[in-house]
């Protein structure tokens, strides 16, 4: 059960976006699993199953002109940052009509109209990206935040402590969001970093660290809220770490050998994010049973219709090969 | 000799295996070579017999256990570092270029850095332009670094374990379309010497020197020309640095014509260095026609499979420049 206190703003409009998005989410990435599975998308992908709350509660807080960066395990985060699943789905596919016009794939899609500066395929590449997209909000003037999204693994990197150490000392307005889903691709964050929780790092930077519940929709919406103030008001960045999980494998299948079965149905029984929301919206009589089911049915046609799209849209010609290689 | 089936993967983790049990030094360090087992499933069954301390599952930090690797071969150990993917050299760099690749110069000749650092590059799999580079030729550039590219399963146990026992460091650049690829190997111990080409297929009239994966489709268009009558001879230099200059100039001088081919992008690749051994040499007196230079297109590699495909050299391709080569000769 999720106890914390929902931000009085939230309003019944807004809870039913944000519980449709999380369907979104998850159908959209159950969605390429299965293609997948049967070798109609091809490369890699790494799906965000059971870690739908982080991307929806945080971007969720943001204003349409900040802007974010994403990972390898992106879909998430680029839907809650507002992007079309249909183009997304399209990508996907290989397809000219996907957001990279078929040459990024899932590991690259980006939404700059949007403000999403791009899923990175390079572990830790986008944090320092992130501070550099700051870096312009400050010089210019223009009052944008940026919100970083980076793994537990990614927080070993080097480029992670020298973003932090920048955007700490230049006070850029900018927020990390860690996504602590206690794996890298199978080394565990237990055996790879030597302290409970990555937020402390943050006292190393001298700016506040926030460790929550990654998957209590509402802690996280509190957590960035606050530090999106924060950042806004040119006090510097903050660091959150969110504790989740990822159901699936790291990338396609693998055998998840480095974890134990228990551990994946106690994060799947007990803290999937949609049904401790749902929960707690019934339970708080906030909505009814029969619309929630009304608007994950509906998320489940969006990206039936999405694959629609995907599979209908031209292939790229091969005279797009050498383009876009310069501006 | 004693063979067995083994696909390159499984040569390259045999490599290690027979080097790790006869000498102690030896060691493994990268991220998710445990019970993952690696990115490709190279070190499968490593850490089960040689154990953690010997098997050492890092963290994500390139640049550090890179580094790592630096220091601890500085100090007698021979570490066997694997990056996930070439393409993250990028992070490793300095530790590689400026520290691994220039201690023992700037130092006077004093100490050396016996590490051998592998990683699996190229194209064809949809994993698009930052999964797929083929940067070989950046590492080639460096004095200091030795540079293998090997092209079967055979090449790659005799060769890893030269790399291994060599006292420099070495860029051991596996590629991934290989890893399910089987040819019988020995099942003991043996090395193939860095610096000494193979000649894959021999023939008269063309000499083709193709590199890591496209030894393969060279050979492959091999077939095709011969059912045409023309015999093409197929030249795997297979270390980089040192290359062997004697073989590839020794095949020109006798088919006075030449096609390169390599996976990298064509621009500044490492078959313009070739073709500038040929041409410096005497072979040059043999040519009876322009150097044939193939290489990838100069663009990131892109994820749509046909486009992957048409980004990087393929049969064709090389049948092509082949035809070429023999019509320019013709002309003069
Ligand atoms: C620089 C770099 N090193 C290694 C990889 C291979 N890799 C891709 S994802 C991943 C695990 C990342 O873990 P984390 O940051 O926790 O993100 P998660 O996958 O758990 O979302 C690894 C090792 C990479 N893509 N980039
Ligand atoms: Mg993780």
């Amino acid at each position: 059960m999720i106890t914390t206190k929902i931000p009085p703003s939230l309003s019944t409009n807004q809870m039913r976006k944000l519980y449709h998005q999380m369907w979104l989410i998850r159908y959209f990435d159950e969605k390429v699993d299965e293609f997948f599975a049967r070798g109609a998308i091809h490369g890699t992908t790494h799906l965000c199953v059971g870690q739908e709350a982080t991307a929806t509660g945080a971007c969720y807080v943001l204003e349409n002109e900040d802007k974010i960066t994403s990972t390898h395990r992106g879909h998430g985060h680029c839907i809650a940052k507002g992007a079309d699943v249909n183009r997304m789905m399209a990508e996907l596919f290989a397809k000219e009509t996907g957001y990279c016009k078929g040459k990024g794939g899932s590991m690259h899609i980006a939404d700059v109209d949007q403000g999403n500066l791009g899923a990175n395929g390079i572990v830790g590449g986008g944090i320092p990206i992130a501070v550099g997209a700051a870096l312009t909000s400050k010089m210019k003037n223009l009052g944008y935040v940026v919100l970083c999204f980076f793994g537990d693994g990614a927080a070993n990197e080097g480029s992670f402590h020298e973003a932090l150490n920048l955007a700490s000392i230049w006070k850029l307005p900018v927020v990390f969001f860690c996504e602590n889903n206690q794996y890298g691709m199978s080394g565990p964050v237990k055996e790879m970093v030597n302290i409970e929780n990555i937020g402390d790092r943050a006292s190393a930077y001298g700016i506040p660290g926030k460790v929550i519940e990654g998957n209590d929709l509402f802690s996280v919406i509190e957590a960035t809220e606050k530090a999106v103030a924060r950042a806004r008001k040119g006090n510097g960045p903050t660091l959150i770490e969110a504790k989740t999980y990822r159901w699936k494998g790291h990338s396609k299948s693998d055998a998840k050998k480095y974890r134990t079965k228990e551990e994946e149905q106690y994060w799947r029984k007990e803290k999937d994010p949609i049904q401790l929301l749902a929960n707690r919206i019934i339970s708080d009589n906030l909505l009814a049973k029969e619309e929630l089911e009304a608007l994950q049915l509906q998320a489940r046609e969006q990206i039936d219709s999405a694959v629609e799209f995907a599979e209908k849209s031209p292939a790229p010609s091969l005279t797009s090969l050498e383009l876009d290689v310069y501006a | 000799m004693k063979t067995k089936d083994m696909s390159y993967s499984e040569a390259i983790r045999d490599a290690i295996s027979l080097k790790m049990h006869e000498d102690e030094d030896v060691f493994m360090l990268g991220e998710d070579i445990g019970v993952y087992g690696g990115a490709f499933g190279v070190s499968r069954g490593l850490i089960e017999e040689f154990g953690p301390k010997r098997i050492r599952n890092t963290p994500i930090s390139e640049s550090g256990i890179a580094g790592a690797a630096v220091g601890s071969a500085l100090t007698g150990m021979r570490p066997i570092l694997e990056l996930q993917f070439s393409d993250f050299i990028t992070i490793a760099t300095d530790q590689i270029i400026n520290q691994a690749a220039k201690i023992r110069y700037m130092y006077g000749g004093k100490g050396k850095v016996p590490m051998v650092l592998r990683t699996p590059s190229g194209s064809g799999t949809g994993a698009a332009a930052q999964h797929s580079q083929s940067l070989e030729v950046w590492m080639a550039h460096i004095p200091g670094l030795k540079v293998v590219q090997p092209s079967s399963s055979y090449d790659a146990k005799g060769l890893l374990i030269s790399a291994i026992e060599d006292d420099n460091p070495v860029i051991f650049y596996e590629h991934k379309l290989l890893y399910g690829m089987k040819e019988p190997v020995p099942e003991e111990l043996y090395r193939i010497p860095l610096g000494k080409a193979a000649i894959k297929r021999e023939g008269t009239d063309v000499t083709v020197i193709a590199t890591s994966i496209m030894v393969h489709k060279a050979l492959e268009a091999a077939k095709q020309l011969e059912r045409e009558g023309i015999e093409i001879e197929v030249i795997d230099p297979r270390t980089l640095v040192p290359l062997d200059e004697e073989t590839i100039i020794a095949s020109v001088s006798k088919t006075s014509r030449v096609v390169i081919v390599h996976e990298a992008v064509k621009r500044a690749g490492f078959g313009a260095e070739i073709a500038s051994v040929i041409v410096e040499s005497d072979a040059f007196d043999f040519l009876d026609a322009p150097i044939e230079r193939l290489g990838g297109k100069a663009v990131p590699i892109p994820y749509n499979p046909e486009l992957e495909k048409h980004a990087v050299p393929q049969v064709s391709d090389i049948i092509n420049a082949v035809k070429r080569t023999l019509q320019r000769g013709e002309e003069v």
